[in-house]
Order: C-alpha cells, then sequence, then structure tokens
C-alpha cells in the first residue's frame, strides 16, 4: 500500500492515466500540485502565458488525437481566464479535464483571496464538474472526470481542488482505480436495430439522397465506415465544418461542407433532396437557415449520440440514439447484398449535383496577377499545395477560417482544427501549439487573421521556451474582416470599430522572440515564403501576408431564407 | 400544457443548482419546485411543474436525463398520478370574519393549524387548483401570509420511481 499526500496523488494519476503533457499556470492554490509534478519527470508541463490558452492547447492535442486534454490553473483569475476555453470545448464536444485550485476549503465563501467558484462560473459550458471534498477522493474523482470528458457525447470536465487537499503532511493510501461506475451515466453503445432498418429501406428508396454529417462522426472515429457506407452506395455527401476531412474531400461524391458559408452544390442539395442522412450533425442555425424552410422536399434519418441533439431544431423522422460508428457498421451490414431501387433517378440526381457544381467552376474568386496584391482564397490554395493538403491546420475566426475551411481540401478526420460552436477568436496559435508538442514530425499551420492572432500572441514565448515550431500564416487584411463584411451588407458600409488602425510590424514582433518571420505584399512573393517556411518541421516561422481587405466570403446564405438562398459574389445571387 | 416532473437525482452538493441552472440556461419555465431526501439517503426527490408544447418538453427531459446527477426521472402527467401540494395561510380573522374562515376550511377539509385574537393559520393539501381556488374564497376575508411547498406527486398504481 502506498500513502501519497493529496498533490502527489493528482502527479501519480496523470501518470497512471498516461497524460504526456498538461498545459497551465501556476499560482497559490496550485502550489502544492506544482511541486508534486516538479519531483516527477513523466508528465512534461507546458507553461503558457495565459490561460486561455492552456485551454486551446489542450483543446487542440484532443481534437487532433482524440484523447482529453489536460489543464492544470489556479484559483480565482487563473480559473476565470481558463474559462472561454473551457466553453470552446463544450460546444464543439472537445474532452478536457481541467484541475483549478481552490481556496483552502474552511476559507470557502468567504470571499477570501482568489476566490472565484468556479464550479458556478463554469456550470453552463462543461458536461459535468467535481469538487474534491476529502483528499482520498482524488483518485476515483479524476479517474471520472476523464471517463466523462472521453465517453458518450465527449465535454470538458472541471475539478476545484481546495488547497488543503493538496496538503504535503497529509496522505492516504494511492491505488489508480482501473474502471468507474457511475450510476447515472451510460452512454448508448449501439443505436435501435428497428429503426436502423427503416432508415436503411428508405436510403435505399431514396431518389435525391444526401448524407449530411458533422463533428461526431471525427470524434466518435467513424469517419473510415462512413466513407464505406457512402462509396457503397454512391450517394453525395456534404459535412459540417465541424466534420470536414471525415469523407476525403477530394472524392467526387464529396461536395465540401455546407451552411452559412458552404459550398452553393452542397446547399442546394440539402434544399431539393428527398433524403436527408445525418450523422454526428446537430442542425444548428449556421447550417439550417430559417428552420421553417430547411429542406422542405426531405424525409430525415438523424444519428446522434446524444438524445437532446436529436429533434432539438429539426424534427427527425427517424431518429436514432447511438454512436456514429456502430450505427454505420450495422448500416453497412443491412446494406450488404442489397441493391438502391431507384438507380436511374439516383444518376439524374448526379446530373443536377454536377451541374450545380460546374455553374461555380472559375467563379469563386478572381486570382491575383503578378505585382497585385493576394486574394486570401489563393494563399489557402498554395498552402494546400506546399503542404500536401497533409497538415494539420488550425484558425482563428474570421473571413480568414472560412476561406481556410473552403479552399484547403481536406482528406482526413482530425485536420482542420477550429473553433465552430463558440468561433472563439484566440483559438488558432494556442490549438496549434498544442497539436505540435504532440505531433512533432507533421506540419502544424495556424491560419490567423492580424485580429485574432493579437488575442492570443503572448504564446510566442511559450514557443521559444519550447520550441515549437508552428507554422504561422497571418492574412492580414488590416481589419476585422468578418466584422467588416457584415457591415458591408447590412450597414452601408458604416465600419464600426472593425478597422485597426495601430498594427504592430508583426515582422519585428516576432524576430523580437528570435523568430523568422516574413512580409508578403505581392503575387509573386508567396510561393518563395511558403517554400521557405515550409523548409524545417521544427522552426516557428510567421508569414505576414497582405490580403485584399475588399475580399468577401461567399457563398452567404441570406438571413431567413433556405438553404439555397445565397449571395453567391458581391453582385450574384440564387 | 402543463407538466409535473419528478426526478431522483445523487445527493450531492450542486445537483440541485444544476438543475435550476439548465432551466434558466435553455429559457425553459418553472412554476414551482421541491426537492428533499428520499428513504435512500444518497438520492434526492426533486419535483419541478412546467409548461410547454410537446417539443419543449421533450427538450427539458432529455436535457436532464443528460445532466450526470440525474439518476431517473418520470413525466407524471404523461400518466395517472397524485398531485399534492401543502400550503400555510394567515388570513385575517377578526368578528364575523372568524366563522366564515372556519367554514370556508372545513369546505376545502382544511385545517386551522394556530390562532391570535387577530388571525387564522390555515394548512391545506391538495393539487394546485384546489390550493388556488382556496385563496380565491379567502380574499375578500384579507389574505395575510401564504407558504406554498409546490407541487410533489407520485404515480397511481403499481409503477413505482426507484433505482
Ligand atoms: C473573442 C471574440 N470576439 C469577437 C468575435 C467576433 N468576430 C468574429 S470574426 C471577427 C473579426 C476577426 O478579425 P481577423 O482575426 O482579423 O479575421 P478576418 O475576418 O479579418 O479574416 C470578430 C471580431 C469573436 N468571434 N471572438
Ligand atoms: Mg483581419
Amino acid at each position: 500500500m502506498e500513502l501519497l499526500s493529496g498533490a502527489d496523488m493528482i502527479a501519480r494519476f496523470l501518470q497512471d492515466e498516461g497524460v504526456e503533457y498538461i498545459y497551465g499556470y501556476p499560482g497559490g492554490a496550485a502550489l502544492h500540485i506544482y511541486d508534486a509534478l516538479f519531483r516527477q519527470d513523466k508528465v512534461k508541463h507546458i507553461l503558457v502565458r495565459h490561460e486561455q490558452a492552456a485551454t486551446h492547447a489542450a483543446d487542440g492535442y484532443a481534437r487532433a488525437s482524440g484523447k482529453p486534454g489536460t489543464v492544470l490553473v489556479t484559483s480565482g483569475p487563473g480559473a476565470t481566464n481558463a474559462v472561454t476555453g473551457i466553453a470552446t470545448a463544450y460546444m464543439d464536444s472537445i474532452p478536457l479535464v481541467v484541475l483549478c485550485g481552490q481556496v483552502m476549503s474552511h476559507l470557502i465563501g468567504d470571499d477570501a483571496f482568489q476566490e472565484t467558484d468556479i464550479i458556478g462560473v463554469t456550470r453552463p459550458v462543461v458536461k459535468h464538474s467535481f469538487s474534491i471534498r476529502h483528499p482520498s477522493e482524488i483518485p476515483e474523482v479524476l479517474k471520472k472526470a476523464y471517463y466523462l470528458a472521453a465517453t458518450g457525447r465527449p465535454g470538458p470536465v472541471v475539478v476545484d481542488i481546495p488547497k488543503d487537499m493538496t496538503a504535503p503532511t497529509e496522505r492516504y493510501e494511492y491505488v489508480y482505480p482501473k474502471k468507474v461506475k457511475l450510476r447515472s451515466y451510460n452512454p448508448v453503445t449501439r443505436g435501435h436495430t428497428g429503426q436502423i432498418k427503416k432508415a436503411v429501406e428508405l436510403m435505399l428508396k431514396a431518389k435525391r439522397p444526401v448524407f449530411y454529417t458533422g463533428g461526431g462522426v471525427v470524434t466518435g472515429n467513424a469517419s473510415e465506415g462512413l466513407t464505406d457506407l457512402v462509396k457503397h452506395l454512391g450517394f453525395p455527401i456534404t459535412t459540417t465544418l465541424m466534420g470536414i476531412g471525415a469523407y476525403p474531400q477530394s472524392d467526387r461524391q464529396c461536395l465540401g461542407w455546407l451552411g452559412m458559408h458552404g459550398s452553393y452544390e452542397s446547399n442546394m442539395a440539402m434544399h431539393h433532396a428527398d433524403l436527408v442522412i445525418a450523422i454526428g450533425a446537430r442542425f444548428d442555425d449556421r447550417v439550417t437557415n430559417n428552420t421553417s424552410k430547411f429542406c422542405p422536399t426531405a424525409k430525415i434519418i438523424h444519428v446522434d449520440i446524444d438524445p437532446s441533439s436529436v429533434s432539438k431544431t429539426v424534427r427527425a423522422d427517424v431518429p436514432i440514439v447511438g454512436p456514429a460508428a456502430s450505427v454505420i457498421n450495422e448500416m453497412i451490414s443491412l446494406i450488404q447484398g442489397k441493391e438502391i431501387s431507384q438507380p436511374d433517378a439516383l444518376a439524374e440526381w448526379w446530373q443536377k449535383l454536377d451541374g450545380w457544381r460546374e455553374e461555380r467552376v472559375g467563379k469563386l474568386y478572381e486570382p491575383s496577377q503578378e505585382g497585385e496584391p493576394l486574394k486570401p482564397q489563393e494563399v489557402i490554395e498554395a498552402i494546400c499545395r506546399a503542404t500536401r493538403g497533409e497538415a494539420y491546420v488550425t484558425t482563428d475566426v474570421g473571413q480568414h477560417q472560412m476561406f481556410a475551411a473552403q479552399y484547403y481540401k481536406f482528406d482526413k478526420p482530425n485536420r482542420l482544427i477550429t473553433s465552430g460552436g463558440l468561433g472563439t477568436m484566440g483559438f488558432g496559435f494556442p490549438a496549434a501549439m498544442g497539436i505540435k508538442k504532440s505531433y512533432p514530425d507533421d506540419d502544424v499551420v495556424c491560419i490567423t487573421g492580424e485580429g485574432s492572432f493579437q488575442m492570443m500572441m503572448q504564446e510566442l514565448s511559450t514557443c521559444k521556451q519550447y520550441g515549437v515550431g508552428v507554422k504561422i500564416i497571418n492574412l492580414n487584411n488590416g481589419s476585422l474582416g468578418m466584422v467588416r463584411q457584415w457591415q458591408d451588407l447590412n450597414y452601408k458600409s458604416r465600419h464600426a470599430q472593425s478597422y485597426m488602425e495601430s498594427l504592430p510590424d508583426f515582422q519585428m514582433l516576432i524576430e523580437s522572440y528570435g523568430f523568422t518571420a516574413l512580409k508578403v505584399e505581392r503575387h509573386e512573393d508567396l510561393e518563395p515564403a511558403l517554400e521557405r517556411a515550409f523548409a524545417d518541421k521544427n522552426e516557428l516561422v510567421f508569414l505576414d501576408v497582405y490580403v485584399d481587405p475588399r475580399e468577401h466570403v461567399y457563398p452567404m446564405q441570406v438571413p431567413l431564407g433556405s438553404m439555397r438562398d445565397m449571395l453567391l459574389s458581391k453582385t450574384e445571387r440564387t | 400544457m402543463r407538466h409535473i416532473i419528478s426526478i431522483l437525482m445523487e445527493n450531492e452538493p450542486g445537483a440541485l443548482s444544476r438543475v435550476v441552472g439548465l432551466f434558466s440556461q435553455r429559457n425553459y419555465n418553472i412554476e414551482s419546485l421541491n426537492v428533499a431526501p428520499t428513504e435512500d439517503p444518497t438520492l434526492s426527490r426533486l419535483t419541478v411543474t412546467t409548461t410547454g408544447d410537446d417539443r419543449v418538453i421533450e427538450q427539458i427531459t432529455k436535457h436532464l436525463n443528460k445532466l450526470i446527477d440525474v439518476v431517473k426521472l418520470v413525466d407524471l402527467t404523461e400518466g395517472q398520478h397524485i398531485e399534492r401540494e401543502l400550503m400555510l395561510v394567515k388570513v385575517k380573522a377578526l368578528g364575523a370574519a372568524r366563522d366564515e374562515v372556519k367554514r370556508t376550511a372545513d369546505i376545502f377539509r382544511a385545517q386551522v393549524v394556530d390562532v391570535t385574537p387577530n388571525l387564522y393559520t390555515v394548512q391545506i393539501t391538495g393539487d394546485a387548483s384546489k390550493l388556488d381556488a382556496f385563496l380565491q374564497a379567502m380574499a375578500p376575508v384579507g389574505i395575510l401570509e401564504v407558504a406554498r411547498t409546490g407541487v410533489s406527486g407520485i404515480a397511481r398504481g403499481d409503477k413505482v420511481l426507484s433505482l
């Protein structure tokens, strides 16, 4: 039997759980834990420069690896700084365990120094949270935290740890709990067979079917199965922003992604479909546009692991609650040896789809010529070529995010790492850092904007400390581009606070940390700069790419319309 | 439509705030709420009355079920059930009104549980509408204070809500 202090139990548990990196920032209430981490060397702690970055870094790792990320912060301001990152993970169902120091138990409620009710503050943005009430609970509570974070519909879990729970003088028995049980938590392990049969019948009979799949396929490790199923049926597929890469985008059956800035052909397909097969997607407002005009002629099959996602905004005709992978596999075995009953109708459907696709070829944007400033879209296409479409691409939020999603072609899941649900500016750079630490041999590119980058640029210092070789491509349009676009469209171009008049010289800024930075001002500067940027996988390189600030993101769904109501350019509309 | 949802949940600190928080966070309505431990000290039973169309009620029960602290729940209004609420009311009882209050209390099978020269404290149980009716009847006399427990309920027949 081993006797350990609460703090040592935490360090030991993290080792036993196989945690490699933990992102955090110390402070009074967490110091016992920090001391325990110092006295071991299995779990490596990465010192960020702001607690929000710790959560984004752990989140980036979680998205790339599918395993829970781990964060350690102190009480009060340390914990509140982490809230945006917790909410970001919550909205995208990302597994995260956030350990928060807390003031001593006997001080709780007294407004003690650096006391915040972080359980209360984070309640609406966590999957669950725990307060440690006795040091001996620590191993079991931590195991529950990791178990809850990673299973079912994943999400962040907060563990609040009063300082006295980790006191070095009090020791208790430590055993690593291999398994935990929660009587009230039994995530479904498979879908209802009768419902799956019904769904398959509809699929085989469909004339104008379309798959609409989301982040649930990515987090549910179901992309292989999905690809088999979609190929087998020969149906078109569109994914959500969060579902990008779950089906190879370079394949002919993939229409791209859908929704507010989704592809023309995706949105047209959804609007005209007679069967929508939604898997691991949640019909959110950025996808459906006006739900009362959504998919007017389609029956809807909805597969999701979270019962509360099914029929939340759009009623499903065939609801199936279950994990994407197992439901898809059951669908595949039911379809084996069967033929679709409307092959002619499907062929006709494909003619329509190909027609929509054709309509937009060469019309998406106007590329720049030599001597001219670059278009953001072509910069993304060039990054895709430079990385052979294989990089981990993180984004911030704004026009550059939409361009990155539109013009980089992803053939693998977990490669586009973006804050879809919360839309958190500042996410991209720390997320890239978290990925690069765990995937040092891969290219990790953060596509950002000068607005977003400035929200988390203090992490340059972290990258310097740990030698993190991420590539940062700053699509510098000198403005909060997405805000400006809305102001152009809805406020007669009154650019209230969307113009940034006092940008730093990014090159000098980056160089002051000892990194390489290049200014890219014209068309012909781009390729050589990218070549330089990707020359060495271990080197942080920053490209400050000046792009045309007048560019808008299109297509763009018309508010309150159906999915097919889109602006296609500054002058065209469906 | 009005629904009565009864929940068995972990008797843990924070559990109640998660349930209540869910209602405000998702813009659901709470008409009444009561909570107390059960015969099993690790479980509390919480009963909430809420209103909403079928879609809203479906979402409420799904989201409640998702809370880790919620072990089991039932929408009592889906079947035959018994609904009860307890109310204590202080009413003015001066002169002729003294008899009047007593008579009305008898009609409602309510009991006078405390008296002073100025007022009666009346205890009454029943469903929410009966309590409302009693208050209406007492209004002309003068209601001084009302304490209601909120609705509690249980299914009729052999059905039991347990683990
Ligand atoms: C933390 C946060 N604050 C505000 C917003 C609202 N917002 C969305 S996009 C955007 C502009 C982003 O500017 P930039 O990073 O330069 O990207 P661009 O659109 O110019 O490509 C803003 C302010 C947000 N998403 N996140
Ligand atoms: Mg910008």
